[in-house]
Formats: structure tokens, C-alpha cells, sequence
């Protein structure tokens, strides 16, 4: 299990150090600091081992955060708690940073203390946390708060109190997805998929049980037998399959897994639903055509035409192409139809900007690059051009198709519940190669 | 120096100060203070003076501060214990508290501080608060007894904790039962022997169900111990499989991965011809899929995990290449992964796409990278053989950037395309030898100047290619100047006229100036070759090479099994078994995956107990006898020897090595060849590969022929060179088992030549209990290196002629011997009667005393001896008209104990 955790600042002096275990030694810091954060060669692996001391870091901003242990521990675990780790200091008092830590320091250890038990990850869930690890110092609690805090940290449903109460009861869910694409100069498909979220924002009184539901290909088909060919066939069309997806712990991961119903009792607050990966039938909402010839040894021309591929009356925002330039570059000349187009030489590419477009319109930039003679032989790598933007609607088509929210107890229904609904689409790595 | 003495005296200055603020009257400033310590001593300043003026501060009901005060306890109560005596009270005290938090604290920290006599005054507590109302005190003290037990073994035991750990797994709150089989896994890790995890289908009812419960954490604890479950059939198997892959949905990669382990393991016991089987492996590949869109750290360690997979059952994700393919902005640790893992999965099907994208890779900017990203390219040629010219080709492209770097790597593949596919591809020299000039790393020069030598013939100006090398012969690294010497003698032997002087020059080279003994052994040896009989040289030197094999990097299958069953451990990042990273007895335990369905041994294979070593092995119960026993008779498969089983298949407990089945199998054959002196031969197996062993290859068998054992062995030289002066050796072993003379191998053993050779055996030798008991480890010699490997035995060699026991003294001793000795087994679908199967055993040494006819039921009694003087006796019972046997046999081990 983990043996220690230290957290450092970007120059490598220790932020925060627990030691869980007897086998590791206080050199371990600096074994750390010396291999690692003062290595010459950039860092080839996340996880190190040292003199039979394994090393495994990730970083927040220019803060270190570093896990260490002499055993055969469970590699992704120690991961996923350091991940989970940064979300909790992020919970508690904003940006991981060198200052935040700093002035956190003893609420850390408090938290280090009870997230980590001789180096075994225990209940890390905020809302649990935030019940009894406080920044006030504790108020004193009467026997039933008591029991009620333990109870729910140790509890079957950990991420949620009792005796949650609002006036209006409402939920937020966002549809968030990226999508991704390599294209080739030709125009082919190299791969493309969107990774989703589903994040939910639940406002809710009680111990709701909440059912989701979406235009999953398998739950349609399953109804669509019952219904007849024409219905089939509409819901058929509206559907998308999703190659996979995995759920917060909240959900009932054994009810999805035989009926694939997605139902839960929500936590308090923000938190991710669900995330899902389509392969298939996704809209790509822009096209890049990249057209690049080199006229001598000392310029280059660049034509790209960018396309919008949704309904014209949505407006896609935020639009950046990123056209990558040789490193001898002594001088560009840019000429677009839309929006601004800049050279810059300190990130070797030309930045064309876009503040919205609509569907099915298309836009182009044209360049010429004058490069300096050089001797090197070695030829440019022709780095891909890469786009990002924001489009509001799913690339991957899911749709939402209802939230059904019980809470038996209390004298609210499914009706009362006010919800809201919102898809974004992003470009993840837009990439086509020229 | 001065600066030291100043920073000094400030920090005095500055402990003085923290001294008065901690015995302030004021709570606030006596917190202040207390925090003032603690980031003293985060920074690594020493603020263990303050000691007696922190535990003062312990006796307070605010939390925070007693948090705090504990934390500094635990950093330096082990430098100073007998102030630490001090703060028992208060630890004692607060395990009685009300408050569940408060309890759970002190008895979390007391566990934490490392000094024997806290340690004593833990104990009551802890017994208490393991059996706490509140889950929350319960799963604390759940981990305080692996943390006792971390500083005193001894004492937990002597205390009965573990007992009551082991209740913990019935404990009603989900995250209890998590806390108890993590305390217990990690326990159990450091006894290997000890039964603590005793797993048996009830307890593992009990986890799958709190699986469904616990937090993501406790979940994980769960798979991982699950893992160390060995189902008792392809049932069990199935049902457990079923209950786990949910969980292939959670958003925690961790938990996902050991449920993946626990599927790829428990997959091991299912028939492939199972519906089920094939659902389960469509399941696996999307979440594994998913898991590369997490964090790069997180994708790193799936992608080394992936990487095992593949190679395990490549079936799996066969159809997802696309998602291996290396995006711009991945981290260096990534690409290099993903690539690997591309290289596994091209085929056919696929290696046009795989093709374009590692022509991509190879103008990239990381040289690693591109390095791996050109030699892919010559391993898909290699391995695909239908794009070995459209990877020659893009080779030859990749030549033409002139990139140094690239070159050098594309002239090291085309190489060994030249080896896997000769007389195809020779036009590209041309342009290979354009670039000689700019190779500068030995093992481009030395693949560049073998292209040269081995197609000379065809080059018009080798010669002054190679006279060119010759110059600075010296500096060139050993392996250039090998292989200019090979070079420049297949040009003479090619081209005698006008090269006589070249090769003189180079011999002289190697063998006068040079105080290389393999440069000058190998220059003698063409100088005497050439003087002699230059026919026989050209057949030596010229001779027609074996292709190369198309996967020379993959794992060893016997390390590959033992990391499938540490998936998602730091084991399969490193691609390592445990015992190569971890100090200590922990993880040294090699674990194994579970025998396929249908061998009954699956039972014991989990993690057998290793007894301590005694001079003569008496094997316990579960490990000779009732494997021994266990004569897996089998149907008669029409007088034929049934396949043989492969090592790697046989249980570990398999003593009779697959031998004695088919020795009951094959009758007729068998009785027509025992006049002959025909004496049992199972199959050869192949004990050590030529790729493993520098081109020697062994198979070997063993046999019991006149009262000796033998170690049949066949040596084949695959390598390009001459073998000669075998010796071989053989590791301490269970029964003593020693070469009874040297190894007699005709030699030389020249390229692709085989020879037979065999070795008797004594019994005679030093002698080690194995794991499994009939392991031999194998040490054998030639001129080029030592090898080891190790193979098992059939422990029918064992059985001496002189096993017949008197009547009366087996009568006797088969009531003596305690019951606990005995076991029994049962074999089906034998057609053989009895007298067919008491001949058939004698000709192994299995002796028939007695036959008695109750009720229909022939009853066999028959007798064995061991070559270490042990005694089994054994029941056979037959039903008439029924073709399954009932075995029962006890083991004799009070006699001739000494």
C-alpha cells in the first residue's frame, strides 16, 4: 500500500510530507527531489522506481504531488487516489497552489489522515468529508450528529447525508462532450470519437432515488420490439450506440448491467453522472482542408478552408485553427475572410480566430511563409493543423429522454422537480493533418 | 560555516519561543503554537525538543488540535519512547470516548506510533473497539490490526485478532468487511503459508456481496483479494465472473482493472467452446478501450496492462487498433506504449493503416519515438508478410530524409528483413550502401557491413566498402570488428582472387593485434578453417542461415501468466513479477493462474504451503500421495499415447507429469514391447528454446530403463556457429536426482545439426524440497555460455523394482497408518479390467499384493516404493461393468523416516 505522500513546489522543497508506513525513510523525499523534479531529461514515465522505491507523481499546475511505496501496490489505485486527492484539496479551498497549500497545510494533514489509513485509500467522497473535517474547528456535536457523520462515512450510500432540504427542488444536467478527430490531408477519417459526460447538478430534498434515462440503441431497440415496424424504425434512427460507458459509484452498477436502467440516489450538489465513448455515426461539425506547398527552400504557401457541418440555425463559438509553422520561419503574410489571423513565432504556429459561425458556411485563410536557408537536414515534422471550438448541440446525438427523480418519504413528486437540460459540444483533439 | 551557526541560533530562538506559546493558558495560542511545530517539522527541521510540551497539549476536547498533537506524536515517539510512555493515558482514555471519532482516532494513531511499550497497552483497546457499535471505530480498528501486526507479528497472533479480523468479513457494514480483507490480504502476503485468507465459497459469497456496497476503495480491496481465489470448477468460475463484470462500468480505472484481473484469470477455468466464454471476452474490450481516455498517468499504467492482455488473448482487441494510434500531444510515455501495442495487433487485416500511421511517427521530433516508430516498421514486415514490400519501401523512403538517426535505425531492420526473407529484396543495397558514410552507431555499422559480406557477390566495389572499415579497425566497438571479420571472409570465400590481401590483413587483425579472446578465438578459427580445407570453410561460413522468428520480444509465457495475475499492480507496469522490485518475504510468492477446467488439482494450486526443507523430502499429504494417486486413467484412446500435455498446462501438483495416463492408455502397445525391453517414453518436451539460449535448443524426457533413470535429451544447434564442450549440472532437488556421469555429446554439434543423448541418473544427490516437488532445475554448458532451465519429472521414475511389499507386512502397515495420511480419488471412463490395469501399473513399478472380488467390486492392493525409501500403498476399486475407478491410497512415512 502507499507508503508515503509528499506534495512539493515546482523548485522541489516539500509542501507536505505523511509517512504511512516504517519502510519508507526520510530520504525518500529527497530521492524524489533528485531523480525527478531535478532530472535533466524530461520525465520518461509517471511512475519511478529508485533504489527498489517506487515513485508515482502527477502534477497539478507547478505543484508535485508524489506517492511512494516499497510494495506491489495496486499502480492504477494509487493513481486514481491522487487524482482523487487534487479534487478534494480542490473542494476544500480552490486552485492547487504552491500558496493554497501553503496556507492549508493543517487542514491537509487532517485530510491526509482520514483519506489514507496506513496507506489504504478510506471515504474520500467531499460531501461526507465536509460533514466533520471543517475549516472552523470542529463544533461540537450533539450524540445523534455523531452517529449520523459516521454512519454516513462507513454507509452504503457515503456520498449523500440525511435531512438535505430546499425549498425548490431543481437539477441541472449538462451534456458535455469532446469530440475527437485525426484526419488525413485527403479528407479521410483516420479516427474520430467523442468522449461524453454527463454532469448533474441535483438541488433535491431527502434521499431522492432518481432514474435517467437516454437514446441508448440498446434500451430503444429492446422497447422498439414491443411497438411496431414504423415505430422501430423512427426511434431507430434518433438512437446512438454507445461502445461504453462508466457511472459515478452512486449508480446501481449491477441493475445497469442486466436490465442497462441507470438509476441512483444522487449526491448533494455538482458531480459526474455518467461518461460514455461513441464510435459511430458521429456529426463532426467542422471539416479542415489544408492545402500546403513548398515553393523553393525558402517559402511556403498555406491555403486552409474550414466548413461547418450542423443546421444553419445554430451558431458554433470560440473557433480557433492552429496552423502549425516550420521552426526557421522569418516572416508570414495572412489573408483571412474571417475573423483575425496572427502569426505567432513564440508558439511556431499562426492563430486564426473566429468569434461564431453558423452552420453550414465555410470560411478560408490563406499564407505565404517566408523561412530562413538553414543547413539542417532534418525535415520538418509537419505537425498537425488542430482547431478547437464550442458548438451546442451533441456531436455523438445523445439525447436526453428523461430524469425521474422519487423521494417516497417526502410529500414532494417526480412534477415538482424543476430541470434543466443543456448539450455542449467541444473539440477535443481536432487534428488534420496537412 | 557562519551562516550555519546564525540559522542555528535563530532556530533555538525560535524553539524557546514555540515552548512558552505551547504552555500559554490561552487555546488559541497554544494551537497556533502547535501548528507552528508541525510546519517546522514538514520542512525537516528537528522540533523533537518540544516533546514534553506537545503531549502536554494532548488532554483537550478540541479535535483539531489533538488531530495535530497526534500527528506529531507519530513522527517522534519512536526517537523518543519513554516520553511517548506519557501519552498512553490519554490514548487509553480516549479509545473510552463517546464519540465515535474521538474512539476511531486514538486508536488509528496509537497504531501508528511504533514503540513496544505503547504497543503492550494497545491491545485492550483494540479488542474492544474491533467489536465497537460504531462502523466507523470498527473499520479503523479493522486496519489497526494490520498495523500491529507490521510491528509485532507474534503479539496479534497471541491475542487472537486474526480471529476476529476473520469475523469482520461477516460484519454487517460494507466497508468494514473492505478495511478487514484489506488488514487480511496484506497479513496473509507476509505468511505464506498460513490458511488466513481462508477463501472458500461462503466467504466469497460474502465479498461479491459487500462489492456491491462499499466505496470505490473497498471495492478494489475486494477484487484484489478475489483474484487470490481459485474457483473449484468452471461453474463456480462462471457464476463469480458473472457478479464482477458490472463493475467494468465504474468510473474508478483501478476498480475497473481488478475486475479485469479477476476475469482474465477466473476466464483461464472456462471452456472455450462456452457460450459464455465468448461473451465474456466481447465484454472485456470496451471498457479497456475507455480506460486510454483517462488521465495520461492512469493510460499509461492501463497501456501497460493492455500490453499483457494482448499477448495473453490477442482476440480481444483485434479490432481496435484505431484507438492505439499515437495523437500529437500525448505524453512521450504514452506514445511509446501505444506503439508497442500496435506492433502487437497488426495483421493482415489492419497493416496498411498500422503502415501509413508509423510512416506518420517517423518524422516526429522525440528520437526515441521515432527510433521505435522505424523499427516497427521493419516488424511488421517481419510479422506481416504480405506488407514486406510496402515496408521495404517506406523503409528506403525513410532512408532518403537522410535524417542520421533514421537511417542508422532503417539499415538495422532491413537487416533483419534480409534474414527473415533472403533473395527478395537484395536491389535495395544500392541505396543502403550509399550511406554507409554516415553511420556512426555500432549496430547500424555492424548490420551494414553483414548486408555487405553476405551478399558480396553482388556488390561490385565490397571490397573497398569493406577495406574502408578495415582502417580504423581498432576503434570499431567488438561487435563491428566480429562482423567485419565474418564479412571480409565470406568476400574472400566469394571473390578468392582479388581479395587474398584484405583477409590476411584482417586475420592478422583479429588475431595478433587484438587482446579480444572472441575476436581472436574467432579469427583462428577461419585462419585454421581457410589454411586447412577451404571446402569445409565455405560450409561453414557460407552456410544457409535458419530465418529469424517473427516475435523475438515478446514475455516469456510462464512470467506472462504470473503478470496477468497482477493486473493493475505496480508488477504489470514494470512488466516484473513482484519479487524483482519488493524487499522481504512480501509478494515473493509467485502466483499462478488457474489450471483449466476438467484437471482436478485446481484445488490446491492457489498458493501451496512450502515446508521447510528436510533432508530427505517427505511429501505431505495433499502434495505426493494424493496426486500420485490421482491416476487420471482415461479413456482409452484407441491404444494411442494421448497428446501430450504441455508444461505448462499440467498442475503444479501433477507429480505423475502426464506420464502415468498415458501409460494406462496405451496398453497394447505397451505389452507387446515389454518382452522387448521396451520401457515407458512420454514425449519429448521442448525444455529450452534456441531464441532463449543463443541457438542451442533442448528437449528432453526422462524414462526408468534396468532400475536407472534416464534424462533423454535432444540438442539441436540453431545458432550460425559450431557448439562444443557440453557439461551439465543439476540444481539441489526433492529426491536427490544427479547426473551419474558426465555428458557424453558427440561434438562439434554443428549448425542445424541435432543429436541424442542419454544421461543416466543417480539418486544420490544433495537434496531440497521443490516447488512443485518435481522440479529439476538444469544448468547446462557449452563454448558459448551457460544456460538454466527447469522441467518436471514423471514421479514414476521414482518407483524402484524392488516395491512389492510382503503380504503381511502391508496388511500391517495399511492399519497403521493414521488416517490423515490418506486420500482418495476417483477416475472415470477407464475400460481397462483389472488385471489389464494391475499388468499395466507393474510395468511401472506399481505393484498388485493382493486382488480381493466384494459385492462385484474388484479391490486391488497394491504397493510402491521410492527411490528414497517412502512407501504408498494404495486401494484400486473397480466396479464391474462400470469404467470408473475409485483409488484410495495411504502414504507410509513412519518408517523409514531418516
Amino acid at each position: 500500500m502507499i507508503g508515503g505522500l509528499f506534495i512539493y513546489n515546482h523548485k522541489g522543497e516539500v509542501l507536505i510530507s505523511r509517512v504511512y508506513r516504517d519502510d519508507i525513510g526520510r530520504n525518500a523525499v529527497d530521492a524524489f527531489r533528485v531523480n525527478v523534479i531535478h532530472a535533466r531529461q524530461q520525465v520518461r514515465s509517471p511512475v519511478t522506481n529508485i533504489a527498489r522505491t517506487s515513485f508515482f507523481h502527477v502534477k497539478r499546475s507547478n505543484i508535485w504531488l508524489a506517492a511512494v511505496t516499497k510494495q506491489n501496490v495496486n499502480a492504477a489505485m494509487v493513481f486514481e487516489f491522487l487524482y482523487k486527492m487534487c479534487d478534494v484539496m480542490t473542494a476544500y479551498f480552490g486552485k492547487i497552489s504552491e500558496e493554497n497549500i501553503k496556507n492549508n497545510f493543517v487542514l491537509i494533514y487532517e485530510l491526509l489522515d482520514e483519506i489514507l489509513d496506513f496507506g489504504y485509500p478510506q471515504n474520500s467522497e467531499t460531501g461526507a468529508l465536509k460533514t466533520f473535517i471543517t475549516q472552523q474547528g470542529i463544533k461540537s456535536q450533539t450524540k445523534e450528529e455523531q452517529s449520523q457523520i459516521t454512519s454516513q462515512v462507513t454507509g452504503q450510500i457515503g456520498w449523500r447525508r440525511e435531512g438535505i432540504k430546499y425549498r425548490r427542488n431543481e437539477l441541472f444536467l449538462d451534456v458535455l462532450e469532446s469530440v475527437n478527430l485525426l484526419m488525413s490531408p485527403q479528407g479521410q477519417v483516420l479516427s474520430a470519437h467523442v468522449s461524453g459526460r454527463v454532469v448533474m447538478k441535483s438541488y433535491l430534498s431527502g434521499m431522492p432515488e432518481c432514474k435517467f434515462g437516454m437514446n441508448d440503441k440498446i434500451v430503444i431497440d429492446k422497447q422498439g420490439k414491443g411497438g411496431t415496424a414504423d415505430d422501430a424504425g423512427k426511434s431507430g434512427k434518433q438512437s446512438i450506440a454507445i461502445d461504453d460507458c462508466t457511472f459515478h459509484q452512486c449508480v446501481r452498477l449491477s441493475k445497469f448491467d442486466s436490465e442497462r436502467s441507470i438509476s441512483f440516489i444522487p449526491p448533494d450538489g455538482e458531480y459526474e453522472l455518467m461518461r460514455y465513448r461513441t464510435t459511430k455515426d458521429i456529426i463532426l461539425p467542422f471539416r479542415v482542408i489544408p492545402l500546403v506547398r513548398e515553393v523553393g527552400r525558402t517559402k511556403l504557401e498555406v491555403k486552409v478552408v474550414i466548413k461547418s457541418n450542423f443546421k444553419p440555425s445554430l451558431l458554433a463559438q470560440k473557433i480557433e485553427v492552429r496552423i502549425p509553422t516550420p521552426l526557421n520561419t522569418s516572416g508570414v503574410q495572412v489573408i483571412c475572410m474571417k475573423g483575425k489571423a496572427k502569426y505567432k513565432a513564440s508558439e511556431n504556429a499562426i492563430v486564426w480566430k473566429i468569434k461564431r459561425m453558423a452552420g453550414m458556411k465555410e470560411s478560408q485563410i490563406s499564407a505565404e511563409i517566408e523561412l530562413l536557408p538553414t543547413n539542417d537536414k532534418k525535415k520538418w515534422a509537419r505537425p498537425p493543423i488542430s482547431m478547437n471550438f464550442e458548438v451546442p448541440f451533441a456531436p455523438s446525438g445523445l439525447k436526453v429522454r428523461y430524469l425521474k427523480v422519487f423521494e417516497p418519504k417526502l410529500n414532494y413528486s417526480d412534477h415538482d422537480v424543476i430541470k434543466w437540460v443543456r448539450y455542449i459540444g467541444r473539440s477535443g483533439i481536432y487534428e488534420t493533418r496537412c | 560555516g557562519n551562516l550555519s551557526i546564525i540559522l542555528n541560533y535563530f532556530f533555538a530562538g525560535e524553539i524557546f519561543e514555540l515552548k512558552a506559546e505551547l504552555n500559554s493558558d490561552k487555546k488559541e495560542k497554544k494551537k497556533e503554537a502547535v501548528k507552528k511545530v508541525i510546519a517546522s517539522m514538514t520542512v525537516g527541521k528537528d522540533v523533537s525538543a518540544l516533546f514534553p510540551d506537545v503531549v502536554n497539549c494532548m488532554q483537550t476536547d478540541n479535535l483539531e488540535l489533538k488531530k495535530l498533537v497526534y500527528l506529531y506524536l507519530m513522527n517522534y515517539a519512536k526517537s523518543q519512547p519513554d516520553m511517548a510512555i506519557m501519552a498512553v493515558n490519554t490514548f487509553v482514555k480516549d479509545c473510552e470516548d463517546p464519540n465515535p471519532l474521538i474512539r476511531a482516532l486514538a486508536v488509528r494513531t496509537m497504531g501508528c506510533i511504533r514503540v513496544d511499550k505503547i504497543t503492550e497497552y494497545l491491545c485492550e483497546p483494540l479488542r474492544k473497539c474491533l467489536k465497537d457499535e460504531d462502523p466507523y471505530v470498527r473499520k479503523t480498528a479493522a486496519v489497526c490490526v494490520a498495523k500491529l501486526h507490521d510491528i509485532n507479528a507474534q503479539l496479534v497472533e497471541d491475542q487472537g485478532f486474526l480471529d476476529t479480523l476473520k469475523d469482520l468479513i461477516s460484519d454487517s457494514n460494507p466497508m468494514v468487511v473492505a478495511n478487514a480483507v484489506a488488514a487480511l490480504s496484506e497479513i496473509a502476503e507476509s505468511h505464506p503459508n498460513s490458511n488466513l485468507l481462508d477463501l472458500n465459497p461462503q466467504t466469497i459469497n460474502k465479498l461479491l456481496t459487500a462489492l456491491n456496497e462499499c466505496t470505490e476503495w473497498g471495492q478494489i480491496f475486494i477484487l484484489d483479494c478475489l483474484a487470490n481465489y481459485t474457483p473449484r470448477d468452471d461453474r463456480e468460475s462462471q457464476s463469480i465472473c458473472e457478479r464482477v463484470t458490472p463493475r467494468l462500468s465504474h468510473a474508478n480505472s483501478a476498480v475497473v482493472l481488478s475486475a479485469v484481473k479477476v476475469l482474465m484469470k477466473f476466464m483461464e477455468m472456462l471452456p472455450k467452446d462456452l457460450d459464455y466464454y465468448g461473451t465474456l471476452l466481447k465484454k472485456l474490450a470496451p471498457p479497456l478501450v475507455t480506460l486510454l481516455s483517462a488521465e495520461p498517468e492512469l493510460q499509461y499504467v492501463a497501456l501497460r496492462n493492455i500490453n499483457l492482455i494482448v499477448q495473453k488473448r490477442p482476440e480481444i482487441l483485434k479490432h481496435e487498433m484505431k484507438v492505439f494510434f499515437v495523437k500529437y500531444n500525448d505524453p512521450i510515455y504514452v506514445k511509446l506504449e501505444k506503439l508497442d501495442i500496435m506492433i502487437r495487433l497488426a495483421s493482415q487485416a489492419n497493416i496498411a493503416q498500422v503502415l501509413a500511421e508509423l510512416k506518420e511517427y517517423a518524422t516526429e521530433v522525440d528520437v526515441d519515438f521515432v527510433r521505435k516508430a522505424v523499427r516497427a516498421i521493419g516488424r511488421c514486415a517481419i510479422k506481416v508478410e504480405q506488407s514486406a514490400e510496402r515496408c521495404v519501401s517506406t523503409l528506403l523512403d525513410l532512408i532518403q530524409t537522410k535524417v542520421n538517426y533514421v537511417v542508422q535505425e532503417a539499415i538495422v531492420v532491413i537487416k533483419d528483413i534480409f534474414r527473415k526473407y533472403p533473395n527478395k529484396y537484395e536491389s535495395v543495397i544500392a541505396t543502403l550502401c550509399e550511406n554507409l558514410d554516415s553511420l556512426d552507431e555500432p549496430e547500424a555499422r555492424a548490420a551494414m557491413i553483414w548486408i555487405v559480406g553476405e551478399y558480396a557477390e553482388r556488390i561490385d566495389n565490397a571490397d573497398e566498402l569493406l577495406e574502408s572499415f578495415l582502417e580504423g579497425f581498432h576503434d570499431e566497438s567488438t561487435q563491428v570488428q566480429l562482423q567485419l571479420l565474418t564479412a571480409i571472409v565470406k568476400l574472400f570465400l566469394k571473390k578468392p582472387t582479388e581479395t587474398q590481401e584484405l583477409v590476411q590483413q584482417v586475420l592478422s587483425l583479429a588475431t595478433q593485434d587484438s587482446d579480444n579472446p572472441d575476436l581472436r578465438d574467432r579469427g583462428y578459427i577461419y585462419w585454421r578453417l581457410l589454411s586447412t580445407d577451404p571446402v569445409a570453410a565455405k560450409e561453414v561460413v557460407l552456410a544457409e542461415k535458419p530465418l529469424i522468428s517473427e516475435e523475438t520480444d515478446l514475455i516469456e509465457p510462464t512470467l506472462l501468466d504470473e503478470l496477468i495475475c497482477h493486473i493493475g499492480s505496480l508488477a504489470s507496469v514494470y512488466h516484473k513479477p513482484p519479487s524483482a522490485f519488493v524487499e522481504g518475504s512480501r509478494g515473493v510468492q509467485h502466483k499462478r493462474l488457474p489450471p483449466r477446467s476438467g484437471s482436478p488439482e485446481g484445488a490446491h494450486s492457489g498458493g501451496a504451503a512450502i515446508p521447510e526443507a528436510v533432508p530427505a523430502v517427505i511429501p505431505s499429504q495433499g502434495d505426493l500421495l494424493g496426486d500420485l494417486l490421482n491416476l487420471d486413467l482415461g479413456p482409452p484412446t484407441t491404444g494411442v499415447a494421448p497428446a501430450p500435455t504441455s508444461a505448462m498446462q499440467m498442475g503444479a501438483m501433477d507429480l505423475l507429469g502426464g506420464g502415468l495416463d498415458s501409460l494406462v492408455g496405451g496398453a497394447a502397445l505397451n505389452c507387446n514391447c515389454q518382452t522387448l525391453g521396451w520401457y515407458f517414453l512420454p514425449h519429448l518436451q521442448v525444455w529450452l528454446l534456441a531464441m532463449k539460449a543463443k541457438g542451442l535448443e533442448i528437449a528432453g524426457t526422462f524414462s526408468r530403463r534396468g532400475g536407472v533413470i534416464h534424462m533423454e535429451l535432444s540438442l539441436t544447434n540453431k545458432a550460425m556457429s559450431v557448439m562444443t564442450d557440453f557439461a551439465i549440472q543439476f540444481n539441489r532437488n526433492s529426491f536427490g536426482l544427479a547426473p551419474a556421469g558426465p555428458l557424453q555429446v558427440l561434438t562439434p554439434l554443428s549448425p542445424n545439426q541435432t543429436t541424442e543423448v542419454s544421461l543416466p541418473l543417480s539418486t544420490v544427490g544433495p537434496v531440497m524440497k521443490m516447488e512443485p516437488l518435481n522440479n529439476l532445475q538444469v544448468a547446462v554448458k557449452n563454448n558459448i555460455d551457460v544456460f538454466y532451465f527447469s522441467c518436471l519429472y514423471p514421479i514414476s521414475i521414482l518407483f524402484v523394482e524392488d516395491g512389492k511389499m510382503e503380504r503381511q507386512v502391508f496388511l500391517a502397515t495399511w492399519k497403521d497408518i493414521p488416517n490423515e495420511n490418506e486420500a482418495q480419488f476417483h477416475i472415470k471412463d477407464c475400460h481397462l479390467n483389472s488385471d489389464a490395469a494391475s499388468s499395466k501399473l507393474q510395468s511401472s513399478n506399481i505393484f498388485t499384493i493382493a486382488k480381493r472380488t466384494v459385492d462385484n467390486q474388484d479391490m486391488l492392493y497394491q504397493s510402491i516404493k521410492l527411490t528414497n525409501g517412502i512407501w504408498v500403498l494404495a486401494e484400486l476399486r473397480l466396479q464391474a461393468g462400470n469404467s470408473n475407478y475409485t483409488v484410495s491410497g495411504v502414504l507410509e512415512r513412519e518408517r523409514y523416516r531418516f
